[in-house]
């Protein structure tokens, strides 16, 4: 397991290192600047900027000089907002970013799988059509639209809870954006489970333990459960990026202070360093959740771990 | 003829049949399929009203008096008002909401379309081949496959659209781009098995060259599952566009797309909910029916979970 652990952990390092370079030359070769405004600046203090910032060196140069400096947690500066550097600001977003992924995340899979798994006992029962039909709308209203009804019916017209804001993560302000992450999360995650125990519900050694006469908890707990869990195990992995991309939108929409929220002006700006650490920070969570996931997907099928 | 056991009658009867060539009838793999879609209730009513959908999108606009992009300065912010031609209102700017929407349902169904044949041409050519090659072509494939899995590639693909400019093309292809994992994925497993078969072995003994066999012998033995993640990733890139033209990224006005009107329609539909509830109702309805669709077409052409 250790040596399995270990490879993972190595895999995952080339991985990033593609990634960084892949972002840091899209961006640098795109035409624009961070310095370009409405008013151009003189050429002298354009140059001193770019000289202060090493824009001026050959890109192989500058390339060199960021991983360096990354490889010691230096993301450099933020060529925007001049008054911070771009860890700085990272810093101060990750904790919400955090927090709101995390909580719909383990909120989004726990009801997702008890969803799908009831699904999947009463198939084609009363439960199991309202529960699809439930998972289906999950899936199928974008959340930038699910934030917006959600802010209308319960922040505008019930006036339940509040909507938008952060007010130091008072738990009314965090229901709502939860909420919508929560949704297709669990959604997905339910048709998955739903899926997978109907077919291991059908297996011959689930047939078998009935016939010895098994009540049908144990059965479900001793048999079904575990293999039923695998395809829903590998979901994980995409499932979190879904959620952080989500997040984006959750952030914009609720007026959250997290990492999502700098993004795309930050792009539209040019400022170089805060999307590249943003998009570099969203890739190491993402790939230390696949490397989670993947030593789970190990525990749970012993023919991953050898191969 | 006819025997003492009622065998015989039977017999004689299938005989008489056979000989005024009325002989029962097979049915193929597609009729199967074919019959089970039909007895799927939501798919058929789903597939009427995406087709419904698409002539709303498509032939609406020249049934309306107002176009997309014309200004009426009477009626600016009203809400459905049928004496003026509004029948779902006027936008902040006098523009007609229902035609607006057509126009935007039309760019989600272009975009739908355009991405998912780029997506369905990588992921079939990328699957095929690697599946084929197989040993170290194969695990390089799809080792690159694993590590786009693991990026946030909708940030790559912000990245390209706020950088490259808001071109529909780039739009398109970008979205194409970032689908195409699951379908190579899909396409890769079924052609280690299709490549085993005897079928290969004979062009391969005949002489026939790698590419020829893949694009021959190959791809057109796909067709029923990539069909299926096909139809499966409509719904997915309407979201996707939706969701890139919510953030801002999408196609530039006065066009517009269902994901943009709803950005807009958003932060006004407390006061003025005619321009919120109308591309809501048409994108939800869309990914909705296209989903059944998809899961229908599953159903009947896999039949393995039923």
């Amino acid at each position: 397991m250790v040596g399995y652990v270990t490879r993972r952990v190595l895999s995952a390092i080339p991985i990033a290192l593609i990634a960084v370079t892949a972002c840091f030359f899209i961006l640098r070769l795109a035409p624009g600047g961070p310095f370009d405004g409405e008013r151009a600046l003189p050429p002298t203090t354009l140059a001193n900027l770019r000289a202060h910032y090493n824009l001026d060196l050959p890109l192989i140069q500058q390339y060199f000089i960021y991983v360096g400096r990354l490889l010691q947690g230096d993301f450099g500066p933020s060529m925007v907002y001049n008054d911070f550097t771009v860890a700085q600001m990272l810093w101060i977003g990750l904790p919400f970013t955090l927090m709101l992924g995390f909580s719909a995340f383990i909120i989004g899979t726990i009801v997702g799988l008890v969803a799908g798994a009831l699904s999947a006992v009463n198939q084609n029962k009363w439960p199991d059509y309202v529960l699809v039909f439930l998972v289906m709308i999950g899936l199928v209203v974008p959340n930038f639209l699910m934030a917006a009804i959600m802010q209308l019916v319960f922040g505008v017209y019930l006036d339940w809870f509040p909507a938008g804001g952060w007010q130091n993560g008072s738990l009314a302000h965090l229901v709502l954006p939860i909420t919508v992450l929560v949704l297709p999360h669990a959604g997905r995650t339910a048709r998955l489970m739903r899926g997978s125990m109907i077919e291991v519900l059908g297996t011959n050694y689930v047939r078998t333990a009935k016939s010895k006469g098994l009540g049908q908890r144990l059965i479900l707990a001793r048999h079904a459960i575990k293999p039923a869990l695998l395809p829903v195990v590998s979901y994980l992995g995409p499932g979190l990026s879904y959620l952080l991309t989500g997040s984006l939108v959750v952030e914009q929409v609720f007026a959250l202070p997290g990492i999502g929220k700098y993004f795309i002006s930050a792009a539209l700006n040019r400022d170089y360093g805060l999307v590249l650490g943003t998009t570099i920070l969203y890739m190491f969570i993402i790939l230390a959740v696949n490397l989670l996931v993947d030593v789970i997907y190990a525990w749970l099928d012993p023919k991953v771990r050898y191969s | 003829m006819a025997g003492i056991t009622g065998k015989d009658a039977v017999l004689t009867e299938y005989a008489n049949r056979l000989e005024t060539l009325d002989a029962p009838k097979g049915r193929s793999l597609t009729q199967d399929a074919v019959r089970r879609l039909v007895r799927n209730k939501a798919a058929v009513l789903s597939v009427f009203v995406v087709g419904f959908i698409i002539l709303f999108a498509f032939v609406g606009p020249y049934l309306l008096p107002w176009t997309y992009d014309k200004i009426d300065w009477n009626n600016i912010r009203q809400g459905p008002d049928f004496e003026a031609g509004h029948f779902a209102g006027t936008d902040q700017n006098g523009r007609d909401m229902l035609a607006r929407i057509m126009q935007g349902t039309q760019m989600s169904l272009i975009v739908a379309g355009v991405a998912t044949l780029v997506s369905v041409f990588i992921g079939v050519i990328y699957g095929a081949v690697a599946g084929y090659f197989g040993g170290k072509v194969d695990a390089v494939m799809m080792r690159f496959v694993d590590i786009m899995y693991a990026l946030p590639y909708i940030l790559f693909v912000i990245i390209l659209v706020v950088i490259f400019g808001r071109n529909p093309v780039l739009l398109f292809v970008g979205i194409g781009c970032l689908e195409w994992l699951t379908m190579a994925r899909i396409v890769r497993g079924q052609t280690l098995s299709i490549k085993e078969r005897e079928f290969v072995e004979a062009a391969k003994a005949g002489g026939a060259k790698p590419w020829t066999i893949i694009m021959r012998h190959i791809v057109p033995n796909l067709t029923g599952p990539v069909v299926i993640y096909a139809t499966l990733t409509v719904p997915e890139i309407i979201l996707t566009e939706s969701f890139l033209s919510y953030l801002g990224l999408g196609v530039q006005e006065p066009q517009t797309s269902l994901g943009t009107l709803i950005s807009f329609g958003s932060p006004v539909a407390e006061t003025l909910p005619w321009m919120l509830i109308g591309p809501a109702v048409v994108l939800v309805t869309l990914l909705l029916c296209l989903t059944y669709i998809g899961d229908g077409l599953r159903d009947a052409l896999d039949p393995k979970d039923r």
